[in-house]
């Protein structure tokens, strides 16, 4: 019993541990954003604000001309365009196709395999011919830009969830549609996405996170705020010669709360989705 | 499903597959056997010139280096770690609810923000890292973390394992849940010992999303590139140059388009090799 008991305090003291880890930089990156300026750049660095100062958060929510709030505001208009954006027309390319695949099983699971292992390729390889292809089309500098750009990497990661998603769904109810002499179309339109909808609700989120993430293509493809994202306007930030950390530190957390609450909500199907395959299996 | 059903429903996705990947693709393997210069385009075929440019250049040696110790490094802690995590989320502990939790929270970060965030820690004249251990009395005097190019590769390192260590951990832990409960309980009355019972019960079940999570990690750090740009941009002395950065500094920085396709070539290559050396090395785990 003692070593039973030594082992399970040991395990507190390691989950401890870990929870501190993972806490100590956010909750330094919240303090940093609410600490007075005059607090961060002194020595002995002080944990605990001396005042609480929330006029960061002003600065970048408000639209100004020409202000930090200005830039930030309509970088987290164009990521939210652009993450909506390519991930509706993702979706709408990868549903179809992901149906073929799950349905043709083994006759097409090289195309998928390719598809898939398209996603070992570094952003880098497709970059000088995409910035051609876009400057061609005048597309560059705008949203279209990286809705097109980041669907290389977007199109074949959603095909692959919504296929694996689709092959949990019965054939048999299709069969019973094709009988009744439904078309293809209607088959997957009444009868497989209505079924399909909490794995097309995961692919959405998951397509939206990587597009939040994005930041190679966003900084090559655009130059100014009419396609500017978050991540161009905090990479700028971070390397500008004067820092204000705490106008730094707040605009990060704000670009990660939207983030990090489609985390949360995706934590339960991402872990959920795994087991109930090991169960079935 | 007949086949021009089939055909109709792939077709959408076909072409804008073949036209934002296979045309890009196969336009940048072409520039990799060219002289093009970014901007006129027109280069003249080379044949292997670019690529035995790139084997006798230093400076490609030292990015491979650089992305091998980066990628060995980060996801052998990452599984390590989140194997570790894990086993402990799946014991019958109070508040592993909210520890679970918590773990999506790094994952989910955007990249860019984690990059800064670590930057600004790592601040030599006012960073949160050098005062802590300062305040602690492990140092006697603030330290340039990036800017030293013993330390630079390392801290990115650490930024980038705080990270994505997190994933690992959900995986395992998914895998975990999924060993029948008796198997692990007959084995404890055959009197396994918990080393004897990891190996025979639970390794063999959480092996093969093991294998998963650690090809996807080595395809990500193989690609390396935000994280390092946004802390050091490759230096000091490139000291952190990986071969995302070179290429990138070589096609746009320098408009050396064709040699900069040949180097993304070869990191490419890079991530088959080491894919490969995984798959042998778990087949090889299966025979035993």
């Amino acid at each position: 019993m003692g070593q039973i008991r030594i082992g399970r305090i040991l395990a507190y003291a390691a989950m401890v541990l870990v929870a501190v880890v993972i806490l100590a930089p956010l909750g330094w990156m919240i303090t940093m954003s609410i600490s007075p300026t005059k607090d961060l750049t002194s020595v002995p660095l002080p944990w605990i604000p001396s005042a609480l100062d929330f006029s960061r958060y002003q600065r970048l929510l408000t639209l100004a001309h020409n202000s930090d709030g200005e830039v930030f505001l309509y970088a987290l208009r164009n990521t939210c365009w652009v993450a909506l954006g390519t991930t509706l027309l993702a979706t709408l390319f990868a549903v179809p196709a992901a149906w073929v695949f799950s349905r043709a099983g083994r006759d097409l699971r090289w195309l998928l395999y390719l598809i898939v292992g398209t996603y070992m390729l570094p952003p880098l390889m497709f970059v000088v011919p995409l910035y051609r292809i876009l400057s061609s089309f005048d597309l560059l500098n705008s949203p279209w830009a990286l809705m097109v750009a980041d669907s290389t990497i977007v199109l074949p990661f959603t095909t692959w969830l919504l296929k694996s998603g689709m092959d949990n769904i019965p054939v048999d109810l299709e069969e019973a549609g094709a009988i009744d002499g439904g078309k293809l179309f209607r088959i997957l339109r009444d009868i497989t996405l209505p079924l399909a909808r909490p794995v097309l609700g995961t692919t959405l989120l998951f397509s939206a996170l990587i597009v939040w993430d994005e930041f190679l293509y966003a900084m090559l493809f655009t130059s100014d705020s009419r396609a500017q994202t978050l991540t161009v306007v905090i990479a700028n930030l971070a390397s500008g010669r004067v820092s204000d950390y705490g106008l730094l530190s707040a605009a990060g957390v704000i670009a990660a709360v939207p983030p990090v609450l489609v985390g949360l909500i995706l934590q339960r199907s991402i872990v959920s989705g795994l087991t109930s395959g090991g169960v079935k299996g | 499903m007949d086949l021009r059903g089939r055909l109709l429903l792939l077709a959408p996705l076909l072409v804008v597959l073949i036209a934002v990947i296979g045309w890009p693709l196969l336009d940048t393997v072409w520039l990799s056997f060219t002289n093009a210069k970014l901007g006129t385009m027109s280069g003249d075929f080379v044949g292997f010139d670019n690529y035995l440019r790139a084997f006798s250049a230093p400076a490609f040696q030292k990015a491979l280096g650089v992305t091998a110790l980066f990628t060995i490094g980060t996801v052998g802690a990452e599984m390590l770690i989140g194997l570790g995590v894990g086993l402990l989320l799946d014991m019958d502990l109070w508040g592993r609810r909210f520890l679970r939790g918590l773990l999506i929270v790094p994952w989910a970060l955007p990249t860019v923000v984690n990059a800064m965030a670590w930057r600004v820690i790592y601040n030599p004249d006012f960073g949160a890292l050098d005062a802590l251990l300062h305040q602690l009395g492990f140092i006697d005097q603030y330290r340039s973390w990036l800017g030293d190019t013993n330390t630079a590769l390392i801290m990115i390192g650490l930024a980038d394992i705080w990270k994505t260590f997190s994933l690992v951990a959900l995986i395992t832990l998914a895998g975990l849940q999924s060993v029948p409960r008796d198997l692990r309980e007959a084995a404890e009355i055959d009197g396994a010992g918990p080393f004897a019972r990891f190996r025979s019960v639970t390794l063999p079940v959480i092996l093969p999303p093991l294998t998963i999570a650690c090809v996807l990690r080595t395809i990500e750090a193989v690609k390396v590139f935000d994280i390092i740009w946004v802390m050091t941009k490759g230096g000091p002395l490139d000291s952190t140059k990986s071969l995302s950065i070179l290429v990138y500094e070589q096609a746009f920085s320098f408009r050396h388009a064709g040699y900069g396709a040949s180097l993304a070539m070869l990191s490419v290559a890079l991530t088959v090799i080491l894919i490969g050396v995984y798959s042998r090395a778990v087949r090889m785990q299966g025979v035993n």
